[in-house]
């Protein structure tokens, strides 16, 4: 607030206070100074806020106003703050740059209250209360027929709140176990922090410690249950945003016990998620157990290429080796979860890795050579090979930079039979609508009833909606079991057919929406009959105006990581029976592509970074660099682009993708004009510009439904939806290589 | 020492509470075992659910959880929570908790009579220690314990339960439903009565 400000409201409070009260103007009118004499609360916050520093919120955060008229203002520590109604305490406190410790309370799970950390003083409150569960109230009595300067004042720093917190504290720590040196925890633990901030400098506790028997939750969550200091956290999480509702708080008193009561792995998918959300080293990850300290590891921010959801990460490196992943905040895309394959799948980083360039000689086994006779003896063979029998296949795992050379690549050797893996034999690229999440993730949480087509990972955002709003879900595909209430509409096809043309009863919930959400699953792009579903999927989107201008309901969620950017730079083959003909396949980190049909004497190059299922029948093997290694661009399935940054060099001799394939296509003779990432990005943005605004989620502009040529297949009804996921925990290279995800999908999978 | 003594009595007192609050599948308790409420406790367990609001069925989860234990013979094995979790639509693991909150929800087997010697201050001033050891001596099992045939055992720390605690020696039976204190006994006295009890005669 500028000077100018403060002044015209001090001056504005005063001529209020004496228009409206009488003997306030009698004293004015015998003494000169006016603001000396005025109701002492004016003067006392009029006149020292000239001198206090503007307060920015805590960690940076934004207060948004939902109705601008519902504003009310409270004091914390004397400064006066304006906060939407129904703000607690301690998020008032936020706002004001106060940080308030506590134990129990998260910002995105419900409200407990039991830690009692978070206490502070309210004036006129006869104890310290709770400021986690206490709304921030405006003030009472006359003054709260003024509107200025009486809201709840809120004191964080008085003798009483300190010694709320040292006693707190003291309770906490007297069962808690002296662990702190073998501790995972230590380091980053909520518990010390706040203890040597908040807590008093000695204990009086000279009792016996009680101690907990551990739980066994599964491979990825050690428990030390004796250190648990029952803040609850973890069971409303798994109640609420994972949805499993296993954990709970047995027993009462000093006895109380979080655990599962029967013996129960912890099955979901987010899991992991506990380690982030307990404050103390009860639940920490095993697979991370014993390795490191928190102050040793160096912090990339990068993205997770497991899947197509593109969590942001931070990965924690301890010189060139991965010591664990853990998530970003990031509002839109994953808020602050990640699941569980994108958190313990680093250790595949680790094995399986291709180092050295190898040719397979005469005998059939590889050998090492260098960069250059590999590149030239691949150089030869592309031309040797006829234009249109050279096939390209990109990688689940592929970043937009080397998507872009190949392509480039390939055309200028005269052939355009290039796709990425998943995204079917004829992919439809024309209409960026066609394959997106045209909803956006965030945009998922407006709608009000979704109907999902074989389609089976953004369920965290699609729970949050339906426990937020009772929103209506229903499903079409194989049977699954979804953490929420879904109706299962049908198994096929047919089912589909019946909600186009209205006879579906639960098509009347569709059409009633306020703003209805479809979500195809991309598993569909592997069928034959796949333009007639979704010209029938287009068909029921149209019918229940599912396609506006405000609200794009048609959404595609794709599987890889690779497939949006695939599709943005068009790696659409020009045949769909290229595989029978080729006579040189180039496969950059493809392993799941069926290569049954390929003809015998085919040259195979595989360049990749695991030696998974695509170097079985490889010539030629040029290794690459994996994404925690690179820097690349990623679209995710809402078609947001986000960079990765390498965290650690990358393994032997390996090289970037589109570094190899700029070198090959030096040696072969059709250089690519190229030589740098950022000359390689200006290629991309003459193909695909939206791929170089990083971390921005651009809308397709025109929608499928409206501009999609008649069909004219028939949809084959007699095959029902099968699961485009059949492992969830080993879906790629990396994953098929980890230990860990081993492990996952040996205990954890859902039979 | 004197820590070791202090630790040892500690866990004796801790297991006053009737099992951990962790389930170890056994053969007669585990959750493949189907256990359904009899016809006659269905009918009870509607009547119960009336009572309150039907989008908060997950209230009558004490009256249903102690209906279930009765029928159940004094204890809830984990079937039996199971389908009261059926029952009022919630996860089992909110009956899980509200089970092992409760000192009175068995969840372990304990005998058709379930003895209590209260051991609170006045009690133990006229001398409940001894009537605890004589009772202990004549039944041949240890605290916590259950006889061959099924009488069952503990001793009470430190709360002073439903009866009078002022200086009378408190012996309490819990026998199904049947809760019946008998004060101001002897060690002699409390033989009789479990005699009296084995030979199914209720005591005075």
């Amino acid at each position: 607030m500028g000077l100018g400000q403060l002044a015209s409201r001090a001056l504005f409070r005063s001529t209020r206070l004496a228009s409206s009260k009488p003997q306030l103007l009698l004293r004015r009118a015998i003494v000169s100074t006016p603001d000396l004499h005025n109701s002492g609360a004016a003067a006392a916050e009029a006149q020292p806020e000239p001198d206090l520093p503007k307060r920015n919120p805590v960690a940076g955060a934004r207060v948004h106003f939902p109705n601008p008229d519902d504003v009310i203002e409270v004091f914390v520590d004397g400064y006066p703050v304006k906060i939407p109604k129904g703000m607690t305490v301690l998020q008032a406190c936020e706002i004001a740059g106060v940080d308030i410790p506590r134990f129990c309370y998260h910002s995105r799970l419900s409200i407990a209250g039991n830690c009692r950390m978070c206490l502070v003083e309210v004036e006129k409150s006869p104890k310290p209360v709770a400021s986690c569960a206490m709304p921030a109230l405006p003030g009472k009595g006359w003054s709260f027929m003024k509107m200025v300067g009486f809201g709840m004042k809120i004191k964080t720093d008085t003798p009483l709140a300190k010694k709320a917190r040292e006693g707190v504290m003291e309770f906490l720590l007297m069962n808690h176990p002296l662990d702190c040196p073998i501790c995972d925890q230590g380091g980053e633990c909520d518990l010390q922090d706040q203890s040597m901030a908040f807590g008093s400098d000695r204990g009086r506790f000279t009792e016996v410690k009680r101690s907990v028997v551990d739980k066994n939750l599964g491979p990825l969550v050690k428990t030390v249950m004796t250190r648990c200091i029952q803040c609850t956290r973890c069971v409303r999480f798994a109640t609420e945003v994972a949805g499993v509702q296993d954990l709970g708080m047995l027993g009462r008193g000093s006895g109380e016990e979080i655990g599962t009561y029967v013996e129960k792995l912890m099955t979901s998918e987010l899991s992991g998620n506990v380690i982030d959300i307990c404050p103390v080293g009860a639940l920490t990850s095993k697979p991370f157990a014993f390795k490191a300290r928190n102050w040793e590891l160096k912090g990339t921010e990068s993205i997770d290429v497991t899947d197509a959801v593109g969590s942001n990460i931070r990965i924690d490196s301890r010189g060139p080796e991965v010591m664990r992943i853990v998530p970003r905040l990031n509002e839109d895309i994953n808020e602050e979860w990640i699941s569980d394959k994108t958190r313990f799948f680093y250790d595949g980083l680790k094995r399986q890795r291709l180092n050295d360039p190898m040719i397979r000689g005469a005998d059939g086994r590889f050998k090492t050579v260098s960069w250059r006779d590999a590149l030239a003896v691949v150089a030869e063979v592309i031309h040797q090979v006829k234009p249109e029998e050279i096939v390209g296949v990109a990688g689940k795992l592929s970043d937009a930079e080397s998507m872009m050379a190949l392509k480039d690549f390939l055309n200028t050797m005269g052939s355009n039979n290039i796709w990425c893996e998943g995204n079917g034999p004829n992919p439809n690229a024309d209409l960026r609508s066609g394959y997106i999440m045209n909803t956006s993730i965030n945009g998922l949480e407006k709608a009000d009833v979704f109907l999902l087509v074989e389609a089976a990972m953004v369920n965290a955002r699609i729970r949050k909606t339906v426990r937020a709003t009772s929103a209506k879900v229903g499903y079409v595909g194989p049977p699954a079991d979804f953490n929420y209430d879904h109706e299962h509409l049908g198994t096929g096809p047919e089912t589909l057919t019946e909600l186009s043309e209205g006879r579906h009863p639960f098509y009347s919930a569709l059409s009633n929406a306020k703003n209805p959400a479809i979500i195809v699953g991309a598993g569909i792009f592997g069928r034959n009959d796949k333009d007639a579903i979704f010209s029938v999927v287009e068909k029921i989107a149209k019918n229940i105006n599912a396609v506006r201008p405000d609200w794009n309901g048609l959404n595609v969620l794709l599987l890889n990581a690779a497939q949006a950017a695939a599709l943005d730079l068009g790696l659409v083959p020009q045949s769909e029976k290229s595989i029978e003909n080729a006579k040189f396949l180039y496969l950059m980190g493809a392993d799941d592509e069926n290569l049954d049909k390929l003809p015998n004497d085919a040259f195979v190059v595989y360049q990749g970074h695991h030696g998974d299922r695509g170097v079985y029948r490889a010539n030629v093997i040029l290794p690459a660099s994996a994404f925690s290694e690179k820097e690349g661009t990623y679209a995710n399935t809402e078609g947001c682009a986000q960079t990765t940054v390498p965290a650690v060099p990358t393994v032997g001799d390996a090289r970037d993708d589109w570094k190899i394939i700029r070198a090959l296509s030096e040696v072969a003779g059709v250089r690519l004009p190229y030589d740098s990432l950022s000359a390689i990005r200006s290629r991309i943005s003459t193909v695909a510009p939206n791929l170089l605004n990083a971390d921005e989620r651009e809308a397709a502009a025109f929608s499928t439904s409206s501009l999609r040529p008649e069909v004219k297949e028939k949809m084959d009804n007699s095959a029902p939806f099968g699961t485009a996921v059949e492992n969830f925990y080993m879906t790629d290279s990396i994953t098929r290589a980890s230990k860990i995800m081993a492990q996952c999908s040996a205990s954890l999978s859902k039979k | 020492m004197l820590g070791r003594l202090a630790s040892q009595r500690l866990r004796e007192i801790r297991q006053v509470f009737r099992g951990l609050p962790q389930h170890i599948d056994s053969p007669d308790n585990n959750p493949d075992l189907p256990w359904e409420f009899t016809d006659t406790n269905k009918e009870k367990a509607k009547e119960i659910l009336s009572h309150y609001p039907s989008n908060y069925k997950q209230s009558a989860v004490i009256p249903l959880l102690d209906l279930a234990q009765q029928q159940n013979g004094g204890w809830l094995p984990v079937s039996a929570m199971n389908h009261v979790a059926k029952v009022i639509e919630v996860a089992p693991i909110r009956v899980y908790e509200v089970a092992t909150f409760y000192s009175m929800f068995n969840r372990t087997k304990v005998g058709r009579y379930h003895l209590l010697v209260c051991g609170t201050t006045p009690c133990m001033i006229r001398g409940s220690r001894e009537i605890e050891e004589a009772l202990l001596k004549h039944l041949g099992v240890k605290r916590n314990e259950v006889t061959k045939d099924g009488l069952f055992f503990c001793w009470r720390n430190g709360m002073h339960d439903n009866n009078i605690g002022t200086g009378y020696f408190c012996v309490l039976l819990l026998h199904n439903t049947l809760l019946s204190t008998t004060e101001d006994v002897t060690p002699n006295r409390v033989v009789e009565i479990v005699e009296a009890l084995k030979r199914g005669e209720k005591p005075p």
